[in-house]
């Protein structure tokens, strides 16, 4: 009898090494593949990891849904207001003229880009929808410069992990470079035709149609590569990576 | 007497099946030096009902469902509005909408307040407890048809499938009447039926339009979303099959108080079920 317990423990102690270890060589491999977020800790921390790494290793460089222009959405909800403080009414009340984009961080030729400058670069139209994380939608076109193209101008360096972003209004996100680099990624200058409208972000928004509505941020002003998310004062309340 | 001992006997059959399946999942049931449980019908006043991994798996289950409820119904609130189709918002007709105040101003909901935003840890604990769900069904379902629980305990016989069989089982729920001692040892017809629709019709139809609601996930998989009639038609669809759960818990509680509370619960937990006392 003893001996079948000794032989049982010794079984269930190596079997919980190999299990501890297993755990151990899959987290090292997973981080080292990029597929841990950095909201990986913390009681919510195990299912951000799960979807984001699953995610990664499904979706691959697949395009969100694009439709045809006989599906664009009548009423989008628009439901951007305006940066508060001065600079803003004055920026549109120059037809946002003087509207900067800074490209910093982790790139070779740090730059800043007006809009009628990044109207001269090659563009890109995408008809997608936009998914609110309470759960409506709309369907619009959207025109701009694909990030992927400000990013091969400025030379991202090779240890860059993150594109983070800011609104004027304060906000700040950020995204991997698989979503940063992607075709579809894009900073809009027009919506629907015309110019982004205040309520949808204009004149700027970083439209990232494979993930929630939040990611895609209005009133975009600077974007910075960078290795690490510590110090940028992102949302903690929503999880990072929202393609759900 | 006589009753009692035909009864063991009958019960005693039943067992020998199931606990020949949970010696082989390492359930904790009759030892297998024992005499062989046929023929030692002093063990089958007490035997186990339902295995360790089905009471494992259906307390999990009910936690999630709890955890999925009460963060859905969070979520649900920032938006009481529901669509057909790919697309909807507040500026659009709706389907139908709940007539509960909503988490977000814009929404006009007939109230003049507005409920607390909490969409952020209600969206995380959505998706932690679907993974944990999702574990829980892929080990349930291969334990289901690995150890023949599907096949004896959950799809029903052909002979109960006849008009005249299930009218009357049907007749039976509905007039209360407290099920046999027989069926405290196996699921009835009715049982089954809902179980299996549970299982392998509702969980499945969850799981589907949940993941058709995903932007990135439709990406790579469009044919989810298309199937489902659009983005918003999933949406819809995911909310009313959680109706439809709910009122299955509601019905299913309301069984279990039928059929006596205090025992049925105790042999979801214990797995043991007392024969003698399922006869009083």
């Amino acid at each position: 009898m003893s001996s079948i317990s000794r032989r049982k423990l010794i079984t269930a102690g190596v079997a919980s090494a190999a299990g501890l270890s297993g755990i151990a060589l899959a987290g090292r491999a997973a981080s080292r593949h990029g597929l841990i977020p950095p909201d990986s800790g913390g009681f919510y921390g195990c299912g951000h990891t799960l979807t984001y790494a699953a995610q990664r290793l499904l979706i691959g460089n697949s395009n969100a849904r694009e439709f045809t222009q006989g599906q664009i959405s009548k009423t989008p909800h628009p439901k951007g207001k305006p940066p508060k403080g001065d600079e803003f009414p004055r920026l549109q009340a120059g037809g946002f003229k003087d509207w900067r984009l800074t490209v910093d961080g982790m790139v070779n030729r740090p730059g800043s880009f007006s809009i009628s400058e990044l109207k001269g670069y090659p563009s890109g139209s995408q008809i997608t929808q936009l998914i609110c994380e309470e759960g409506w939608s709309y369907i619009a076109e959207w025109t701009g410069v694909p990030l992927s193209h400000i990013l091969e101008l400025t030379g991202v360096m090779p240890q860059a992990k993150y594109a983070v972003y800011y609104s004027m209004d304060g906000a700040a996100d950020a995204i991997d470079m698989e979503d940063a680099r992607h075709s579809q990624t894009l900073v809009s200058y027009g919506m629907n035709g015309g110019d982004v409208p205040v309520g949808h972000g204009g004149p700027l928004r970083l439209r990232v149609p494979r993930q929630l509505g939040y990611k895609s941020l209005k009133f975009l002003s600077r974007v910075t590569l960078t290795d690490t998310l510590i110090g940028v004062p992102l949302d903690r309340e929503y999880s990072w990576y929202a393609g759900i | 007497m006589n009753d009692f001992l035909e009864t063991t006997v009958a019960v005693d059959h039943s067992r020998s099946r199931a606990c020949g399946v949970l010696l082989q999942t390492g359930a904790d049931c009759y030892h297998p030096d024992m005499v062989n449980p046929a023929s030692a019908p002093i063990v089958t006043t007490v035997g186990v009902r339902h295995s360790l991994l089905v009471r494992v798996t259906h307390w999990l289950t009910a936690l999630c469902f709890l955890a999925l409820l009460v963060s859905g119904f969070e979520l649900v609130i920032s938006h009481p509005r529901f669509y057909w189709g790919e697309d909807g918002n507040s500026l659009t007709p709706s389907l139908f909408s709940i007539p509960i105040p909503a988490s977000r101003s814009y929404v006009k909901t007939g109230y003049n307040f507005v409920l607390p935003d909490q969409n952020g840890w209600s969206r995380s604990l959505h998706f932690q407890t679907a993974w944990i769900a999702i574990f829980t069904g892929l080990l349930y379902a291969a334990f289901s048809l690995r150890s023949g629980h599907l096949r004896k305990d959950l799809l029903p016989a052909a002979a109960d499938l006849s008009g005249v069989r299930l009218s009357a089982a049907i007749a039976n729920h509905l007039r209360f009447k407290r099920p046999v001692e027989k069926e405290a040892w196996s699921y009835n017809v009715l049982q089954r039926l809902a179980y299996l629709s549970v299982i392998f019709g509702l969980f499945p139809l969850m799981i589907w339009t949940g993941l058709a609601m995903s932007p990135s996930i439709t990406a790579a998989f469009p044919f989810l979303v298309d199937g489902a009639g659009g983005q918003q038609s999933a949406r819809t669809i995911h909310f009313v099959v959680s109706l439809s759960l709910v009122l299955f818990v509601f019905i299913h509680v309301l069984m279990v108080f039928l059929a006596g509370f205090g025992s049925r619960v105790r042999t979801m937990i214990t797995g043991r079920a007392d024969a003698q006392k399922e006869q009083q």
